[in-house]
């Protein structure tokens, strides 16, 4: 007879006052639940942002089992094949052979070429010892026209280097051919999700006479490769930094790191630093900033002294997104997340110095599996996994930052705050769809 | 073979079927795997997730845990987490590494059994096999250990339901259906193993005349109640008017002790259904036996041959089942198999949670009690 096994209320082990938590890892590294929030992007999800390309995954049934139904799901079947790694391929070491003859099979089958195929190798591989330069040269002989790319579903390495969400959003790029760079041409890459048109990089971009792109305007291959000539590349997400600088070194394309946040002062000199590489002079930011201010405080007229909790995945900057509500009045509550990404160390020190007492839950400790799930007073989340924690149907429901950036991201997030504070959501619902803003059903 | 699928899906895998084996019954289930198992099972494999709070966790293995062989932080972690929530059982799943660097599942679990004294038990999965083999394992492991009491036989003729899952039964009312449907013909139900019954009420197993194999994830289970308290097995899912006769031998294999596998002659057959192995071995009795129709049954999943009829086959890949099927006159089949079915053949959409997953949840019908869902279907035909 199923019945919840909670009940449970001693917190102890999956939350710490800020104050007590330890930078970046608040929690320790034990078994690891996973809650009903899919919300983020997985590299199904990602890899797709590739115009005409088709996905290949070489793995186990149990490993194919969630990619396979991510395609399903985005009805993307007819872009995705899987080779199946077998005991039998394990024992006899035939993973070379099981990838060329593969990939070959389903290139063969496939109604439509693919101008490029994105190759999935997974954990198995690293671990057998695959000779993967070899299958990709095998490969590239038998299909000069095909464009190949390695990527990787190799979990196990997430701890060791880039991980997987790194190499992946590196992995989106490194398709692009060399060609002569385009002075006027700037490309934002690292995200999942497209870029707010109406944030500020795109003005100052417009004032200086430069064109931006990114990987979601590109609806054919052609236009894909175009986003080799930009000389310039922006990104503001920590995970895809290492695809620029990638980009840097084998394109000479010029990487300039922007990091995303919720202060004015950071946002003011990443902006300066944007608009002196493009030539022009940075804007007066008092009218932004002002602007701001305004929606703060109507925000907090709507919102008033409602708690209000932020989750990990609803931003890349939930310490610096405290910090502005906190900072204005706000009644931040809590705060989801596993650990922080070096960028946070500011805002960290800054908030365990003015409010110690503010809890930071852990979102895959076991306890969480039990711990309730229900809040006593009308509460505002700000992500899928602090509306689940709280069992909340006034959220925000965002992932990555919803690609709102800049002055005017902070004023975007402000809006839908108020819009989550006043109109339920069908939480059950919608935060169960994998890869918000991909196109899942 | 090629191992290769252009385009259709693939089957829960053997790990996340003992997550769901076990889902009910009180215990913690720890996948040794580094990372996606977890959310694989519980967003695709798993429609009890959201809502019931299973203790199903993931060890999160590192490469230099892997290398290393360090077992020792597993064991740590599944001692720490069972101190915190207080499990009736402990059971620890692999996945494709452990088993590449050999890890031990049963002594790893006899440690963890030794330090928490809570029952544990490790299963050797390894992510390449689908879901019925572990469900199967995890099954025959809570009768090895918890089926332990000799008892007087119910006066009328019961049954136990092994390899009752929502892999295969999905949530939409067929695994309660399953009790009515016998009970309403006479036979009572002691225990579901394992959906809507307590470790408790699985304990009572030994008091059935028979079991009931209704998938083959019930197998394991079937196979070690067999040994130790002679209790004979029918392997049959029932389906409509075709329950009578899965009666017919559940009385028959009370009164003479032997297990059995009814079935329909099929000899000729002109269509097709493909899925897990009993299932589809009783839904092509079940329209065989309404309809006249003989269908062929394709198991994409493990079952052994003895199981099968004498047309049926075992298939797996795109390049096995597609020959399968040309000539069908219909294919009864979950809706992802549609793009390799022949255009000439008459598709009957069959989901199936153990291949689709949350898909198409809200097709699935529930044909325990009637079969018309198909047999309107092929009526229909042109």
């Amino acid at each position: 007879m199923l019945r919840r096994m909670g009940g449970e209320t001693d917190t102890s082990g999956a939350m710490l006052p800020i104050g007590n938590a330890p930078f970046p890892a608040p929690f320790r590294s034990e078994l690891e639940y996973s809650c009903s929030a899919r919300g983020t992007w997985n590299i199904v999800h990602t890899g797709f942002l590739v115009p005409q390309a088709h996905e290949i995954f070489a793995c186990a049934a149990g490993c194919l089992r969630g990619v396979v139904l991510t395609a399903a799901e985005m009805n993307a079947l007819d872009r995705f094949s899987t080779i199946e790694i077998r005991e039998n391929n394990v024992l006899e070491g035939d993973m070379e052979d099981l990838l060329i003859e593969g990939v070959t099979d389903i290139l063969h089958k496939l109604p439509y070429k693919p101008r490029a195929v994105l190759l999935y190798t997974s954990c198995i591989h690293h671990f057998i010892g695959c000779d993967l330069p070899l299958c990709y040269s095998r490969l590239r002989e038998r299909f000069p026209d095909i464009d190949f790319t390695d990527c990787y579903m190799n979990p196990i390495m997430r701890k060791s280097g880039l991980t997987p969400d790194q190499l992946m959003r590196r992995g989106l790029y490194a398709l692009l051919k060399k060609r002569p760079l385009d002075p006027q041409r700037i490309s934002i890459i690292g995200n999942n999700l497209p870029t707010d048109k109406n944030c500020e990089l795109f003005a100052i971009a417009e004032q200086a006479g430069f064109s931006i792109t990114e990987i979601h305007d590109c609806h054919d291959y052609e236009k894909y490769q175009e986003m080799a000539a930009s000389s310039v590349n922006i990104c503001y997400q920590p995970v895809g930094k290492a695809g620029g600088e990638a980009l840097e070194a084998r394109l000479g394309q010029k990487l300039l790191y922007l990091p995303l946040s919720y202060d004015y002062d950071e946002i003011s000199r990443v902006l300066g630093t944007f608009a002196a590489t493009l030539g022009v002079t940075p804007p007066d930011w008092s009218k932004e900033i002002a602007a701001c201010e305004d929606a703060l405080r109507h925000a907090k007229t709507v919102i008033g002294s409602a708690p209000v909790v932020i989750d990990y995945t609803a931003t890349m900057r939930p310490l610096s997104l405290a910090k502005l509500l906190l900072t204005h009045g706000f009644n931040v509550t809590a705060l989801y997340a596993d650990s922080f990404s070096g960028e946070e160390k500011d805002d960290f020190a800054w908030l365990q110095a003015h409010y110690p007492a503010l809890p930071v839950y852990a979102t895959v400790q076991v306890k969480m599996r039990v711990l309730p799930r229900k809040t006593s007073e009308k509460t505002l989340a700000i992500g899928q996994k602090a509306a689940y924690f709280t069992g909340s149907p006034y959220f925000v429901n965002m992932v990555e930052c919803g690609g709102y950036y800049g002055f005017s991201g902070i004023r975007k997030l402000l809006s839908l705050m108020e819009e989550a504070f006043l109109e339920e959501k069908d939480t059950r619902k919608l935060i169960q769809i994998k890869g918000l803003g991909c196109g899942c059903v | 073979m090629t191992q290769t699928a252009r385009i259709i899906s693939t089957y829960t895998a053997d790990v996340s079927g003992v997550n769901s084996a076990l889902f009910e019954l009180g215990g913690m289930t720890v996948m040794h795997d580094a990372s996606g198992c977890n959310s694989t099972y519980n967003t695709h494999d798993e429609p009890r997730w959201y809502d019931h709070d299973s203790l199903v966790f993931l060890s999160g293995i590192s490469e230099m845990e892997a290398i290393m062989g360090d077992d020792d932080k597993l064991i740590r972690d599944i001692v720490s987490a069972a101190q915190q929530l207080h499990p009736r059982f402990i059971a620890i799943a692999g996945t494709p590494i452990p088993m590449m660097i050999g890890t031990d599942f049963r002594a790893i679990a006899a440690v963890v059994e030794r330090k928490t004294g809570i029952p544990s038990f490790g299963f050797a999965t390894n992510g390449m096999h689908t879901y019925v083999q572990g469900a199967s394992m995890a099954l025959a492991g809570i009768a090895e250990r918890f089926v332990t009491e000799e008892l007087p036989k119910t006066d009328d003729i019961s049954v136990n339901l092994l390899g009752v899952t929502p892999l295969d039964f999905s949530v939409n009312g067929s695994a309660e259906h399953l009790r009515t449907a016998l009970e309403q013909r006479g036979i009572s139900v002691v225990s579901n193993w394992a959906m809507g019954d307590d470790l408790e009420t699985l304990q009572k197993a030994p008091s059935a005349h028979v079991n009931l194999v209704v998938s083959y994830a019930g197998m394991g289970a079937a196979k070690v109640l067999r040994k130790r308290f002679g209790i004979p097995y029918v392997t049959a899912r029932p389906y409509g008017d075709w329950t009578d006769t899965i009666v017919e031998s559940i009385r028959l294999a009370a009164k003479n002790g032997d297990s059995m596998e009814p079935m329909t002659g099929r000899i000729n057959p002109s269509a097709v259904v493909i899925g897990e192995g009993v299932s589809s071995v009783s839904l092509a009795n079940a329209v065989t036996y309404e309809t006249g129709i003989q269908v062929r049954a394709v198991a994409a999943t493990e079952i052994e041959r003895s199981k099968l009829g004498v047309s049926d086959c075992m298939a797996r890949d795109e390049d096995e089942l597609m020959p399968l099927l040309q000539g069908a006159e219909f294919i009864i089949a979950d809706p992802l198999y549609e793009p390799i079915c022949p255009k000439t053949a008459k598709f009957i959409r069959l989901p199936h949670e153990g291949f689709s997953g949350r898909i198409f949840r809200s097709e699935i019908p529930d044909m325990t009690e009637d079969i018309s869902y198909i047999t309107q279907a092929i009526a229909g035909r042109s």
